[in-house]
């Protein structure tokens, strides 16, 4: 079994005539053509056809509270990609092994209105991964302590509907759908509620503080304390070359991509790299890490605007 | 890390896998199988293909390679479906797929029992199984799971009771050792041999950077010895009845 690698699937596509057919050729039909080898052009001069450097991701903007009826929401943009995050807190009974822990369920769609691949009967098919990974990243990076969502222990604590839509799909789903998350997470506040006759637990407006509360209640609206933030950067690798943050033409072209979640502290939650046709070299994995953490950097700066953005408001 | 010995609950040392076993051509109908076990986890792979046409939305001009994960008991759920889309995506990397375009492979994967290291476990028995069915592979994928207790030392094959106790784990996925006629010429690009190279790597849990890569480290000798395994179990067994493909 001696080791033969045969190059990318642009080149059986074009054919051998990938650069030289037709001389002359509109720049838009040969990106549709053949679109391997008008990427590798661009790649020789350590460029990308949105003209972005290869290690620079796309313009990421986040807005908090775009939905008024959720406890907790974030919009994220990353370039194109558009992510509607959407928390609401319900009160349930703990679990008999967990009694003084609330819990989380975060599901993610991908509606028809983000990409034209997916339609009514033909669910994506990366949805439900892409759902399990950010469940997966977001225990166990610990960010959230559960003890935090517990009201009365064994009889009342909070139950967190975490929901992310995708509006646009336009290449790092992953990474769009964990900053929303997270967004929504440090916008979240916790309602007040107080213990009513019969033993229940009810919300109560902010205006009607006369009747008694009893001490397990929330003293005032009260944000979730985030410990260790988990954040991502996808990258693409091609030959020698690592593209961080692509576009959905560029993952569909060049199929190895590589994500790596770090936490504040800098210690690994995830490197998922889901087979691909490129093997990774422990050099490279080095500098997807590296990418990550100029990547957090700018994250958590983009993260704390919005947040006093919103204080002043 | 430092000479510290850990106790594993069935004695066995740091870096020793568990037995590992592998039959193939055991399901008479289908073009290749294989059943591969690590100790208590059980995984039986089966390969059908190549069929003609493949499904819509997948680029005719190449082969194409759909996993069915089917678990021991209850329903389909988000697990299986990422198990199904990492086999897919491991194998699409291992197999050629300019070969026979708009064909459609398919790997039916059946847990018969999980006692940790599911995963490799799988990815090893449907490699297994693509050999016994003949279909035209660039080189194998060997994959173990290397596991990190708080101490910082890596244990690797973890059971499921293991799994559950240490702090993070991680899939890995390698190439395995090319046995080549010719003596081998020094590789102009100095990547290293290409057994370095990970095809796949799934972590869970968080550990710090450097653990990740004595974890890779370990994994990669580790592999070495499957990869050995896989080339003798492969070598011994007489090839299956020729006629049976179509």
């Amino acid at each position: 079994m001696a080791a033969a690698s045969t190059s990318g699937s642009g080149r059986d596509i074009g054919g051998s005539g990938g650069g030289s057919a037709a001389g002359e050729m509109e720049v838009e039909a040969y990106r549709r053509l053949f679109p391997l080898p008008f990427y590798e052009r661009h790649l020789l001069d350590s460029v990308r056809p949105d003209a972005r450097p290869l290690h620079r991701a796309r313009d990421t903007s986040v807005v908090l509270g775009p939905v008024a009826s959720a406890d907790g929401s974030a919009l994220v943009k990353i370039g194109d990609t558009t992510m509607l995050a959407a928390i609401k807190l319900e009160v349930m009974t703990p679990s008999a092994d967990a009694p003084d822990e609330g819990s989380l369920a975060i599901e993610f769609h991908m509606p028809p209105i983000c990409s034209p691949i997916v339609r009514p009967g033909r669910p994506a098919e990366v949805a439900p991964v892409i759902s399990k990974q950010l469940s997966d990243v977001i225990v166990s990076s610990q960010m959230i302590n559960l003890k935090e969502l517990s009201l009365i222990s064994g009889k009342a604590a909070w139950m967190a509907y975490l929901d992310i839509y995708c509006l646009n799909a336009d290449g790092s789903l992953f990474d769009a759908a964990l900053l929303s998350a997270i967004a929504a997470f440090s916008h979240l506040q916790i309602p007040l509620v107080s213990l009513s006759d019969d033993g229940k637990v009810v919300a109560v407006s902010g205006d009607l503080l006369e009747d008694e509360s009893t001490p397990e209640l929330v003293n005032k609206e009260r944000k979730l304390l985030l410990h260790s933030i988990p954040f991502s950067l996808t990258c693409i690798l091609h030959k020698k070359y690592i593209l961080a943050d692509p576009t959905a033409e560029e993952e569909s072209i060049m199929e190895t991509s590589i994500t790596v979640v770090l936490d504040s502290s800098e210690q690994l939650v995830s490197i998922y790299k889901p087979g691909g046709p490129v093997l990774a070299q422990t050099s490279t994995v080095k500098d997807c890490i590296v990418l990550t953490k100029h990547r957090m950097k700018e994250l958590q700066n983009i993260l704390e605007e919005s947040l006093s953005a919103m204080e002043v408001v | 890390m430092g000479a510290m010995t850990v106790d594993r609950a069935d004695g066995r040392s740091a870096n020793q896998l568990r037995p590992l076993a592998c039959s193939r051509n055991i399901l008479h109908r289908a073009h290749g199988s294989a059943r591969w076990s690590q100790g208590d986890t059980i995984v039986l792979a089966a390969v059908y293909g190549p069929k003609a046409g493949t499904k819509k939305g997948e680029n005719p001009e190449k082969a194409s390679i759909e996993v069915i994960w089917k678990p021991k008991t209850g329903q389909i759920g988000k697990l299986e479906k990422e198990y199904e889309m990492i086999l897919k995506r491991t194998l699409q990397s291992i197999c050629l797929m300019t070969i026979h375009p708009n064909t459609t492979t398919s790997i039916i994967v059946q847990v018969f029992g999980d006692d940790g290291a599911l995963l490799p476990c799988a990815i090893n028995a449907s490699c297994a199984a693509l050999v016994d069915a003949g279909i035209p592979l660039r080189h194998l994928a060997v994959a173990i799971c290397c596991g990190l207790t708080e101490g910082g030392s890596v244990i690797l094959d973890p059971t499921k009771a293991e799994e559950q106790k240490i702090q993070a784990f991680a899939y890995l996925a390698f190439p395995n050792s090319p046995l080549s006629v010719l003596p081998s010429v020094p590789s102009a690009e100095d990547d290293g041999p290409i057994e370095n190279g990970i095809i796949t790597s799934v972590t869970h849990g968080v550990m710090p950077v450097v653990d990740y890569f004595n974890c890779l480290e370990r994994g990669r000798a580790a592999c070495a010895k499957i990869s050995e395994f896989h080339r003798r179990s492969l070598e011994s067994q007489v090839p299956g009845d020729l006629t049976k493909a179509t």
